[in-house]
């Protein structure tokens, strides 16, 4: 069963691996705790120990801390002072304008509607790639002849690089392009369109491509969350002459709902920092219909030599997207760190 | 245990190197060579000539001058054009401007100036600056002169003879009545008219200042681009205009999504393949399509080029041009040898040559005669006798306003917009600028 997981490992593993890390974290945080008192050797009075491992503590977590309020924490700190003051980049930065470049951002109707298609994408992300990759998981979770060649095909979307797959829908996706020639040579002449530059459709032309590209890692992370439901329970249920479907929907989807749930995370993050699919695909356009709060910050902002403002549109997405993701990990993750029943027995499994 | 300690040991100090290293590096020096005499400066130029004649020309031109100048060492870096403008972009925030860098003017420049970044050069280059004459306008703020423009064009339509020919259109058209004509007749003979890149905004954005000035006098162009004064009915005439030449529908299938140049896809690639009849493009055409074709030619024989028309009841003088350039300027913590280097460019001999090789269309009036592609002479004529060439507006207006602007115009292609927001949207910006 761990083939498939042994395939995917090198190219995928990154992003299984994170949610695994965030699927078991509350977990992992009692463990860590548990771990710590239960070698704490306060005991046997060997403080120097205690100290060794303090500082080892150190040396490790030294570097990585650094890095972290280097590149993530100070940044952050420097766009929330950009962000009160009125800057082209260039010069001083004297012109102190208080909150005006927030209250501006948020009264911007392009900035509303950025705000609104991100929403929209990240309900329609979930809304279809959830059915989607539950079904074809299910499907490719039982035994068939090129079981293993499917699961690769079904992940390689989301393996391309991003600006390759952008670039080569791009292509198709032109009024020339090779999706309106498939369309007229099975007779679909009628529904040709000039896919990205209709403004009434490039938003839906946007969530195509995207459900192409991240339907694979939602059922990889499925398959991956597949491996954890113990076989005896569908022995169980057989023996109990359950069929096939209700041991899916009573048994399977209730075991999975811990891996849902990260990958619903995983997906509505995403879909909030969307950027580059949009960027290669239509840069925002046309006329601002599939403009998202990234490429807002971009196009309004830096292309515009707008630093402050652009500071301030970033803080907004990085308080909406906290909010969001506070409010899922409060709500909805956090049934998952009650019972860990199921997860335990997932880890005893898949190891 | 110890061995294991010293290898982690080694392995982050290994890391940590590797960071710093990365990123000590890519900064644009101002790191004088080491060298005996104290004369000894090290120039920086950042150029886009990256390829073919351009470069090897640029080259050897600073070749020449270290040759002239001893103790001059100049750093040539040729970028790709919209590298380059990023580099620059950064290059100025961080104060690491390279010595000598190219200058479109208008706001970009102004705003340069105000942060102290450029020099300004209108004793130490007198000379130079009045053998180019009025060219210099675009790239003065306050009387002061700034930079030394080496290439001006203008903005008309580039077309496809051998298309005209086949919709039977004899002559280029000189009004805009004309030009709805030749739109009629192509289509008629099931070719697109005219692509435009509207998914890049500014190639949209330039119909809409042609119209304005086409539809505005002279006085309301000044009133605008000096006091952001729109208040002059024409402006709103110049969105009616451009509003009736969408609404005949001459452009490409889904230009909205157009992007100027680049692939055989876009607004020039389109041209350049023969797929439409017309687009509106500066001088820089000719050179974009030769790199979009197989064959490298580009049209070929068949490039053509006429001003864009008159405008009926217009206001403005029907041979004015919009156009701009590009200048080469010296960063203000740059030696003086620099201006002595960017009049070296401007010199008569280079700017001959660079005619010659057809990079651009020279300021010096003496090297205008050199320019060997017919069609670029033909629109330096245009451009020469224009009574005034009106710089970009976004150019003109700096990156905000003119984002703004050339926001409000693409909203009119998707039929979103309307003439007064166009306006509107301008006013607004300017507004905040002040």
């Amino acid at each position: 069963m761990t083939d498939v997981a042994g395939d995917l490992t090198p190219r995928g593993g990154n992003a299984t691996r994170a949610a695994a890390a965030t699927a078991v974290n509350p977990g992992a945080t009692d463990q860590a705790t548990a771990w710590s008192v239960a070698s704490g050797p306060r005991g046997r009075g060997a403080s120097s120990n205690a100290w060794r491992k303090r500082l080892e503590i150190f040396f490790f977590v030294a570097p990585a801390l650094l890095l972290f309020a280097t590149f993530v924490l100070l940044p952050v700190v420097q766009a929330a002072r950009y962000s009160v003051f009125r800057w082209n980049g260039l010069g001083p930065m004297d012109n102190f304008i208080g909150f005006q470049n927030y209250v501006m951002a948020l009264g911007d109707t392009v900035f509303q509607r950025s705000v609104t298609n991100n929403l929209t994408i990240a309900v329609l992300s979930i809304a279809i790639q959830l059915p989607i990759g539950v079904l074809i998981a299910l499907l490719l979770n039982r035994k068939f002849p090129g079981q293993t060649a499917m699961r690769v095909i079904v992940f390689v979307p989301y393996v391309l690089a991003e600006v390759v797959a952008g670039v080569i829908w791009k292509l198709l996706l032109q009024p020339s392009g090779g999706v309106n020639a498939f369309l007229e040579a099975i007779g679909l002449g009628g529904v040709t369109q000039a896919w990205l530059a209709n403004s009434s459709v490039a938003l839906w032309t946007v969530m195509g491509v995207l459900t192409w590209k991240y339907c694979g890692l939602a059922i990889v992370l499925l398959l991956a969350g597949l491996q954890g439901v113990p076989e005896e329970l569908h022995e169980a249920a057989s023996i109990d002459g359950a069929s096939w479907w209700q041991t899916q929907r009573k048994i399977t989807i209730p075991l999975l709902g811990p891996t849902i749930r990260t990958w619903m995370f995983l997906s509505m993050i995403g879909s909030l920092q969307l950027f580059d699919m949009v960027w290669i695909l239509t840069k925002g356009g046309p006329d601002n219909a599939t403009s998202t709060m990234a490429t807002y910050l971009i196009r309004q902002g830096t292309e515009r030599s707008q630093y402050g403002y652009s500071s301030a549109v970033a803080i907004i997405l990085f308080v909406i997207s906290f909010v969001i993701a506070g409010l899922f990990q409060k709500l909805v993750m956090n049934r998952d760190a009650g019972d860990d029943k199921p997860k335990q027995r997932r880890k005893k499994v898949s190891r | 245990m110890k061995r294991t300690a010293a290898l982690r040991a080694v392995a982050l100090g290994a890391a940590v190197a590797m960071i710093a290293t990365a990123c000590s590096s890519g900064s644009a020096g101002d790191d004088a060579t080491d060298g005996s005499g104290d004369e000894n400066v090290t120039l920086t130029w950042w150029h886009n000539s990256n390829t073919g004649a351009g470069k090897d020309y640029y080259d050897e031109l600073a070749d020449k001058f270290e040759s002239e100048h001893p103790g001059v060492t100049i750093e040539v870096s040729a970028l790709q054009h919209e590298d380059m403008l990023t580099k620059l972009d950064a290059a100025f925030q961080t104060n690491s401007a390279p010595d000598i860098y190219m200058e479109r003017g208008g706001g970009e420049l102004k705003s340069h100036v105000e942060a102290g970044l450029t020099k300004d050069i209108t004793e130490s280059a007198a000379d130079t600056i009045s053998a180019i004459g009025g060219s210099v306008d675009g790239w003065t703020v306050d009387d002061r002169v700034y930079s030394l423009p080496f290439s001006i064009g203008v903005v008309g339509f580039w077309y496809n003879k051998a298309m005209f020919a086949q919709a039977g259109i004899t002559e280029n058209p000189t009004t805009m009545t004309e030009l709805y004509d030749a739109i009629e007749k192509l289509k008629t003979a099931g070719i697109e008219p005219i692509s435009v890149g509207a998914g890049s905004g500014w190639p949209a954005a330039h119909y809409w200042y042609y119209f304005g000035l086409r539809q505005c006098s002279k006085d309301a162009l000044e009133a605008a681009t000096q006091q952001f004064d729109f208040s002059d009915d024409c402006w709103v005439r110049a969105g009616d205009s451009l509003e009736e030449l969408i609404s005949k529908q001459p452009f490409n299938t889904g230009f909205e999504a157009t992007e100027a140049q680049g692939t055989p896809e876009s607004a020039s690639g389109l041209l350049a393949n023969r797929k439409v009849a017309m687009e509106l493009a500066g001088h820089w055409e000719p050179g974009v399509m030769q790199g979009l074709t197989e064959d490298e030619q580009g049209l070929g024989e068949d490039t053509g080029w006429f001003p864009f028309p008159e405008v009926e009841g217009g206001e403005g003088d029907p041979a004015a041009q919009l156009g701009g350039g590009d200048a080469w300027a010296c960063s203000e913590k740059s030696p003086d040898v620099c201006v002595d280097f960017i009049e070296f460019l401007l010199a008569s001999d280079q700017q001959k040559r660079f005619a010659e090789l057809d990079m651009g269309l020279p300021t010096l009036p003496s090297a205008t005669a050199f320019v060997a592609a017919p069609e670029l002479a033909q629109l330096l004529s245009f451009r020469n006798e224009a009574p005034y060439v009106q710089l970009y507006f976004d150019t003109a207006f700096g990156e905000n306003i003119g984002g703004a602007m050339n926001d409000a115009i693409v909203s009119v292609f998707n039929s979103n917009g309307t003439s007064q927001g166009i306006v509107d949207a301008i006013t607004s910006a300017a507004a905040l600028e002040q």
